[in-house]
């Protein structure tokens, strides 16, 4: 017979023995929360407000990405008690829980792009497409949205990219996080940047970022010796870092595209050894694509002969760069790559024939 | 007669047993582990040598030309502007079946043989992939375009993805340099913005 003592220290050992399995089963990832459908939902505003939160960092690249012509605004927001790992000044590393957001505007803010790291140490994108009446953002479709109409932007159309166009950029470089690296917020700026800049803001750079204690493990030289683009001439520093910060996120040597053997991106230890490196993937280099004629990537002192330039000319969609985020082509940066091609290169060649 | 009859017999076993035996093959093919075999399955049943193996005519009629399998649109083949489309007739091929003429512009077929510098000796699994599942080339480039079937194979499993792969890299190499494609005759060059 079984006494009533008996049953209930069975029921007692098998409720704790139930405890220690539970305790010590492996936990499934908590997936995270979806997305917010508004951007007021991202803790961008300050609480109850419309403002930019008081704890957002206002930043610009110094080598910004071109978009048609945008005016852009960009933040950062790192959680209390958290740093950026500088300790690779060309790959900073963000804690979980950091959220990026990029304003788009022609005229009033046309869309917001967000990104945000999770727990896992994964990152998620999303765009959020300004309400008519400027109050709040709307979260986009995942495919994107090919066609917005936008008064004010080029042909009255403006496009939101699909989160696939999101990665296709932002999956490429060495972390998903574009223009926030010791080169881009370097306090030595580069005054023959074109679109650089957001004037009338007060905008954190490497040495105030420092300053705030938010950076960990960055190399103190950077400090005392900002980030600055071994060139040959300003214009050259200009042009080199204008294709760093347009297209070396997917052509440089160490992400998917490394095969084409085509690197655009410039290093914050700069050298003339680096640039000279770029400029050995780029001068008299027979490329993969050829448009009509032309099949030389950059042909030193003819801009005209240089497959550069002719793609950052066409807005043909099988022959245009940046094959997408774009519709209009960049005049300023045609212009400034054109003669860094035609008077600087051709120079350099010049100096160079001698000793041939 | 007494002597043939006997072989006869003996070839009609054997060819009976060979058709018995090649579904059984290809079965073994679909499910079997080894990545190469079943990428071969993969690339034979997608069709993948409709397009980018080059056709030749033969005593029946075009046909594939295996001896440039899967290398794409001839280099030496060159395309004259493709005939003006007139309604209902939309698209225009070659007589290969490598070059396709639509809306899109003229679109040639890849290389897809190890090749390093004109087909995919240089890719990696993470590019091929990108490119089907994204519809651009090496994942971020321009649009893979048509008649390639990427709404259908962006569908595949990374599995059945890697063992196209697999199979496409250890197939003969052919150097065949690949035009670019052209875009449409109306694309305007140059959109300038400020």
């Amino acid at each position: 017979m079984t006494s009533v003592r008996d049953t209930c220290l069975l029921i007692l050992r098998l409720v704790v023995l139930g405890a220690v399995l539970w305790a010590a089963a492996p936990r499934a990832a908590e997936a995270p929360p979806p997305l917010p459908q508004k951007l007021s939902e991202t803790g961008l505003f300050a609480r109850g407000t419309r403002e930019i939160g008081p704890d957002k960092l206002a930043y610009a690249p110094q080598y910004p990405l071109w978009s048609d012509g945008a005016v852009k605004r960009r933040w950062l927001w790192l959680p209390p008690g958290t740093r950026i790992d500088a300790a690779n000044p060309d790959a900073w590393q963000f804690p979980p829980g950091t959220r990026l957001w990029k304003e788009f505007g022609f005229g009033k803010p046309v869309e917001t792009r967000y990104i945000e790291r999770l727990a896992d140490g994964s990152w998620r994108f999303a765009a959020y497409v300004w309400d008519a009446d400027g109050r709040d953002a709307r979260l986009a479709p995942a495919a994107g949205i090919a066609s917005l109409p936008v008064r004010q932007a080029p042909g009255g159309r403006y496009t939101i990219p699909s989160r696939d166009d999101c990665l296709a950029c932002h999956d490429a470089g060495a972390v998903p996080v574009l223009g926030v690296s010791a080169l881009q917020l370097s306090p030595d700026r580069d005054p023959l940047a074109p679109h650089a800049g957001a004037p009338g803001e007060k905008l954190e750079d490497l040495a105030t970022l420092s300053a705030r204690g938010l950076l960990e493990h960055l190399p103190p030289e950077l400090l005392s010796e900002p980030p600055r683009i071994a060139a040959a001439t300003p214009r050259a520093r200009a042009a080199l870092g204008y294709l760093h910060g347009n297209c070396g996120h997917c052509h440089n040597a160490g992400g998917p595209l490394a095969a084409l053997e085509l690197d655009l991106e410039q290093p914050a230890r700069a050298s003339p050894a680096a640039t000279a490196a770029t400029l050995a993937t780029l001068v008299g280099v027979a490329s993969e694509f050829r448009l009509e004629d032309v099949g030389t990537r950059v042909v030193a002192g003819a801009d005209g002969e240089s497959l550069l330039l002719a793609r950052m000319r066409s807005r043909d969609p099988l022959v245009q760069m940046p094959p997408l985020g774009t519709a209009v082509s960049d005049r300023e940066a045609i212009a400034l790559v054109g003669h860094w091609i035609r008077d600087d290169l051709s120079a350099v060649q010049a100096r160079q024939e001698p000793s041939r | 007669m007494t002597t043939t009859l006997p072989l006869v017999r003996h070839l009609c076993a054997a060819l009976a047993l060979a058709a018995l035996a090649a579904p059984a093959l290809a079965q073994e093919d679909a499910t079997t582990d080894d990545p190469v075999a079943r990428g071969k399955y993969l690339v034979t049943i997608a069709g993948c040598n409709d397009c980018h193996t080059p056709l030749k005519m033969g005593a029946n009629g075009p046909e594939p030309d295996m001896s440039r399998m899967l290398s794409g649109h001839p280099q030496d083949l060159e395309m004259p502007p493709a005939p003006a489309p007139q309604d209902p007739w939309a698209f225009a091929a070659a007589v290969t079946n490598t070059a396709w003429a639509g809306p899109w512009g003229v679109s040639f077929t890849a290389n897809l043989t190890p090749d390093r510098e004109t087909g995919l000796g240089k890719w990696t699994l993470r590019n091929f992939v990108e490119t089907i599942r994204t519809g651009r080339h090496l994942g971020r480039g321009r649009a893979i375009l048509p008649p390639m079937p990427i709404p259908m194979y962006k569908h595949m499993t990374d599995d059945d993805l890697a063992a196209v792969f697999a199979y496409l890299q250890s197939i003969p190499p052919v150097r065949n340099k690949v035009p670019s494609p052209r875009p449409p005759a109306t694309a305007s060059a140059s959109t300038e913005g400020q």
